[in-house]
C-alpha cells in the first residue's frame, strides 16, 4: 500500500503532515517532503523526533541552585524580591521554548512536549518555582514520544506536580484528594469512569510523598504513607503509588482515553470509536509507547481523509511559531512572543487549570480572535515597511526580519506586484489551509496580497 | 427561613414603592452573573456560626462568631465581605441558602459545565442555559448591542450559544474590530465558529462605538475583578439609546481551594466584596442600578469538613449572593444544609436546585417562560421585587 501512487504525498498532502505534526511549514519545508510515500514521512518524522534533543542551552538559571521558596523569605520586600525573579525566569523560560520550536528541525519533538504539557497541566502560578517547572519540562520532553507508562510514572513524583495537585500535602492522616482525583478524570481514564470511593482510595495510596523545597526533589515518607489494603477500580490489594497508576493503567478506558486526545489534537475533533480501539490496543500491546500510536494515527484514514483538512484551530502558539516558520521570519528574541501568546491565551508553563487549554473553539473567542488578528497585521506591517515601522518602533518590539524576495520568487510572485493567476494559486496553499473566505481585491501587491490571506479567517485552521 | 417575612410580620418593612412604576421593561434589565471560579467554601462565607458541628467540622478552619458580620442569630458573613453590608442593610442584598442539584459531579469542568447549561447531572448540552432565555423570547425584546458580554475570561460559560462576545476593555475592543468583515457563516464546524464570532465582534462593535467617551466617577479597585467591573459599569453606562447588553458575565477565583485556605479564601471574597461595592456605585452613576440583577454562582461548594492541609476538598451545596435595586434584600431565603446530615462523600445535601435561581430570573426578570430554560418545572424563589 505504502508504494501505491496515491499514497505519494502531493504538496497538500506534505503541507497537512508537516502543519499538524509540527508547526507551519515554508514552501521550502514542504517541498523537501513532497513525492515521500505516506509510511516514510511518517516514519521520517517520528524517527527525527525521538532522536532530537533541545538545540538551544536553556537559560541558565535552571543550573543554579534551587531558588529558595516564597515563604522562606524574611520580609515582605524579599517576597517581593523572589515574585519578581519568578517571573523573570518563567519570561525566559517560556521565550527559550518559543526560540526553540521556531528553529528546530523536529517540530514533531516540540509539539508532542506541549501535547504533555497540556495534558499534565501544570502552573508556576501555584508551584512558583521556576526551576522545577523546567524540570518538570524535561521529564515531559524525554517522554514525549517513549513509553506513556513511565511518563505517567513521572509525573506522578515530579516536585512541580507534587506541588500543583498537592500530593506534597496528601499525608495518610491527612488525605487530600486532589491528584487523586485528577489523576483519573484527565490524566488517564476521563470522567464517568471511576466512582467517589475509588478517588478516596487513591488518594490513600498516593500518600506519602513530599517534596524537599531546598533541593527540589520527591521524597517518600513511609511513615505518611497510609499502609492498608485498598479497593481501587475493583481490585483490592495495599497499593501504593505505583501500582494505584498501573491499576488505572490496566482499565481499558486508559488507552482510549489517550488515543482520544491524541486524536482531537492531530486528526478531527470527532475521534471515531472504532478506530480508537484499534489504536488503543497497540498503544497497551507495545508497553504503552507513544510513537507507535502516533504511526497508527497519522497512517490512518482518518488522518488523510479531505474531510478532516483544515478542520482543526491554531493554538496561539502554534499561530506565533507557525506564522513565523511559514513565512521563515527571523526574530531577534522570543520574548515579546510570551506576550502576545499569553493575551491570546497561552500562557506556556501556566495554563488556566489543571485541564489544561481546552484549545479547538475555545481558542477563538472575540478577545482571543482580535488579538490574532493584530499579531497577523502587525507582523506584516512591519515586514512591508521595515524602515518605517522601524522608526516608529513597532517592528523594533519584535524584531523580525523577512526576505519577501527569496521568499516569493520560487511562487512565481514579487514584493511590488500583483500576482498572477498562478502565482496567486500557490500563495493560498502556501499560507492557507483551505480556501480564502474572502476574495484578494484586485491590485493587491505581493506583500499586501500575503497580509490580506493572513487576515482571513481560514488562517486561523490547520 | 425566609426573614424578611419576619420582619414583615412585625410591620418592619416597607414595600419598595415607586419602584414598579420607573421599571425599565425586561429588555432593558441587566443580568450580571459573577463565576466564583474553582469551588467557592460556602461553608466559610455565609457561616452557620451557632450550629455546633460547624466548628468540630473545621477545627483550623472555623472562624470565631465574634469575627462574623451577623445576618440573624444562626448565620454570620466571612467578615472580609464588610463591603457587603451596606447593601445588606439597604435591602439590595439576599442570600440564597443550599443552593446545588440532584447526584452532584465533583469534577471543576462536568460541574460548572452543569451549571452553565443548566442540565441534569446527566444529560450534556451545548447551549448555555441564558442562550436558551434567548430563544425562549428574550431575542424578541430587543435588537441588543450583544447578547451577552464575558469580560476578562476565555469562556462564554452560560452565554455560549447565545450572540455574545468576550473583551478586556470596550474602547479596545471597537478599535481592533476594522480587522474583522463582513462574511456569511460557511464551512465546516471551526470555521463556522470562527466566522460567527466575527460577526459577533461586528455587531457588538457598532454597539459599543463611542464607549471611549464614558468617563466615570467611581473608583473601581485595581485588582483583576475590579477592572472587569469597571468595564462593565463603562459598557451600561455607554449603552444609553442603544441595543443594550442583557448579560454580563465575569469571573473571579480561583477558589479551589485544598491546601491552606484561610488566607488565600479571606483574600478572594475580599476583591470579591470590594467589587460587587463598585460596581453598585458605578451602576448608580449609570443610572442602572434599579434595573440591574447580580448574581453569583460557582461549580460546587467545598467539603464539610475541612482537610488536614489546611484546606477543603470539592464539595457540593453552597450558599449565593442576588444583589442589586429590585432585590428583595435583607433576607436569608431557603434552608442551611443540615450539617449533621451529609451525603455519602461527607458533603452537605442541597436544599435549594440552582435550577429554581435561573427559572426565576428567566420568569421574573425577563418575563420569558422558564421552561424551555432550565428544561423542567421549578420552583420559584422568592428574591425579587419585580
Amino acid at each position: 500500500m505504502s508504494n501505491a501512487p496515491s499514497t505519494r504525498l502531493s504538496p497538500a498532502d506534505a503541507r497537512h503532515l508537516l502543519g499538524r505534526t509540527g508547526f507551519m511549514p515554508s514552501p521550502a519545508e514542504t517541498a523537501s517532503w513532497v513525492g515521500l510515500s505516506r509510511e516514510t514521512a511518517v516514519d521520517r518524522l517520528l524517527g527525527d523526533a525521538l532522536r532530537s534533543q533541545a538545540g538551544k542551552a536553556p537559560p541558565s538559571f535552571v543550573g543554579e541552585p534551587i531558588r529558595p521558596p516564597l515563604r522562606a523569605q524574611a520580609d515582605v520586600e524579599a517576597r517581593k524580591e523572589v515574585l519578581r525573579q519568578l517571573r523573570a525566569d518563567t519570561v525566559a523560560l517560556a521565550a527559550w521554548w518559543l526560540q526553540q520550536m521556531r528553529e528546530t528541525p523536529t517540530p514533531l519533538a516540540e509539539r508532542m512536549t506541549l501535547f504533555w504539557h497540556n495534558h499534565f497541566a501544570t502552573s508556576v502560578q501555584k508551584v512558583r518555582q521556576a526551576q522545577g517547572m523546567y524540570l518538570q519540562h524535561e521529564l515531559l520532553r524525554r517522554h514525549a514520544l517513549g513509553s506513556f507508562r513511565e511518563l505517567l510514572h513521572g509525573m506522578a513524583r515530579d516536585p512541580a506536580m507534587l506541588v500543583y495537585l498537592d500530593g506534597a500535602a496528601n499525608r495518610a492522616q491527612a488525605p487530600n484528594e486532589n491528584f487523586a482525583r485528577e489523576v483519573m478524570e484527565l490524566f488517564t481514564l476521563g470522567e464517568g469512569q471511576y466512582t467517589e470511593q475509588d478517588i478516596r482510595e487513591a488518594a490513600r495510596a498516593f500518600s506519602g510523598w513530599a517534596v524537599d523545597r531546598e533541593t527540589w526533589t520527591a521524597r517518600f515518607r513511609p511513615r505518611q504513607h497510609d499502609g492498608g489494603e485498598k479497593t481501587l477500580l475493583g481490585r483490592r490489594g495495599r497499593f501504593d503509588a505505583v501500582d494505584a497508576l498501573d491499576v488505572m493503567l490496566d482499565q481499558p478506558a486508559a488507552p482510549r482515553f489517550i488515543v482520544g486526545k491524541l486524536w482531537r489534537e492531530f486528526v478531527s475533533p470527532a475521534p471515531d470509536a472504532g478506530a480508537v480501539d484499534g489504536i488503543a490496543q497497540r498503544l497497551r500491546s507495545s508497553g504503552w509507547r507513544i510513537d507507535v500510536a502516533l504511526r497508527e494515527l497519522l497512517l490512518g484514514a482518518a488522518f488523510w481523509a479531505p474531510a478532516n483538512r483544515a478542520v482543526l484551530i491554531k493554538s496561539p502558539v502554534e499561530l506565533a511559531v507557525g506564522t513565523l516558520r511559514q513565512f521563515e521570519i527571523q526574530l531577534d528574541s522570543a520574548v515579546p512572543l510570551v506576550g502576545i501568546t499569553a493575551r491570546q491565551g497561552q500562557m506556556l508553563f501556566s495554563p488556566p487549570n489543571v485541564k489544561g487549554w481546552p484549545g479547538y473553539t475555545d481558542w477563538i473567542t472575540s478577545t482571543t480572535l482580535l488579538d490574532r488578528k493584530r499579531f497577523t497585521e502587525r507582523l506584516f506591517r512591519a515586514v512591508e515597511q521595515p524602515r518605517m515601522e522601524m522608526m516608529q518602533g513597532a517592528a523594533a518590539t519584535l524584531g523580525v526580519r523577512f526576505d519577501a524576495e527569496q521568499w516569493l520568487k520560487p511562487l512565481g510572485a514579487w514584493p511590488d506586484r500583483e500576482p498572477d493567476a498562478a502565482a496567486r494559486d500557490k500563495l493560498v496553499e502556501a499560507v492557507l489551509a483551505t480556501a480564502p473566505v474572502h476574495p484578494v481585491p484586485a491590485g493587491t501587491v505581493g506583500l499586501s496580497y500575503l497580509r490580506a490571506l493572513g487576515l482571513d479567517p481560514a488562517f486561523q485552521l490547520k | 427561613m425566609d426573614r424578611r417575612q419576619l420582619l414583615s410580620l412585625g410591620g418592619l418593612a416597607f414595600p419598595a414603592l415607586g419602584w414598579a412604576q420607573t421599571a425599565a421593561s425586561a429588555a432593558g434589565r441587566v443580568l450580571v452573573l459573577v463565576e466564583l471560579k474553582g469551588g467557592n467554601d460556602g461553608l466559610n462565607t455565609v457561616v452557620p456560626y451557632a450550629h455546633p458541628a460547624y466548628a468540630q467540622l473545621r477545627p483550623s478552619l472555623a472562624l470565631k462568631a465574634d469575627e462574623l458580620l451577623r445576618l440573624d442569630g444562626a448565620l454570620g458573613l466571612h467578615p472580609s465581605l464588610a463591603p457587603l453590608v451596606p447593601l445588606w442593610e439597604k435591602r439590595e442584598l439576599a442570600v440564597l441558602l443550599g443552593l446545588g442539584y440532584p447526584q452532584p459531579n465533583l469534577s471543576h469542568f462536568r460541574s460548572i459545565e452543569i451549571w452553565d447549561t443548566a442540565s441534569r447531572a446527566t444529560e450534556y448540552l451545548d447551549e448555555g442555559w441564558v442562550a436558551r432565555a434567548m430563544s425562549a423570547g428574550l431575542r424578541d425584546a430587543a435588537r441588543f448591542t450583544a447578547e451577552g458580554v464575558a469580560i476578562g475570561s476565555a469562556s462564554l460559560g452560560a452565554l455560549s450559544g447565545a450572540n455574545a462576545v468576550s473583551l478586556n476593555n470596550p474602547e479596545a475592543f471597537v478599535n481592533q474590530a476594522r480587522l474583522v468583515r463582513p462574511a456569511q457563516a460557511q464551512g465546516n464546524a471551526a470555521l463556522a465558529h470562527v466566522l460567527r464570532v466575527e460577526s459577533g465582534v461586528l455587531q457588538a462593535a457598532e454597539g459599543l462605538r463611542g464607549q471611549g467617551a464614558v468617563s466615570m466617577a467611581t473608583e473601581f479597585p485595581a485588582h483583576a475583578f475590579g477592572q472587569a467591573v469597571r468595564a462593565t459599569c463603562q459598557i451600561v453606562a455607554g449603552q444609553k439609546g442603544k441595543g443594550g447588553v442583557p448579560v454580563f458575565h465575569l469571573t473571579h477565583g480561583s477558589f479551589d481551594t485544598h491546601r491552606a485556605q484561610l488566607g488565600t479564601h479571606a483574600n478572594l471574597l475580599k476583591q470579591l466584596a470590594e467589587g460587587l461595592a463598585a460596581l453598585k456605585a458605578g451602576l448608580v452613576e449609570a443610572g442602572a442600578w434599579e434595573r440591574t440583577l447580580v448574581v453569583t454562582y460557582s461549580e460546587f461548594g467545598r467539603r464539610a469538613r475541612q482537610n488536614q492541609s489546611g484546606g477543603t476538598d470539592h464539595g457540593t451545596a453552597a450558599p449565593h449572593f442576588v444583589l442589586g435595586g429590585a432585590v428583595r434584600g435583607g433576607t436569608v431565603i431557603g434552608t442551611m444544609p443540615d450539617l449533621d446530615r451529609l451525603d455519602g462523600s461527607q458533603n452537605l445535601v442541597h436544599t435549594a436546585d440552582f435550577r429554581q435561581l435561573y427559572a426565576t430570573i428567566a420568569r421574573r426578570w425577563w418575563g420569558v417562560n422558564p421552561e424551555p430554560v432550565v428544561r423542567g418545572q421549578f420552583d420559584l424563589l422568592p428574591f425579587l421585587d419585580v
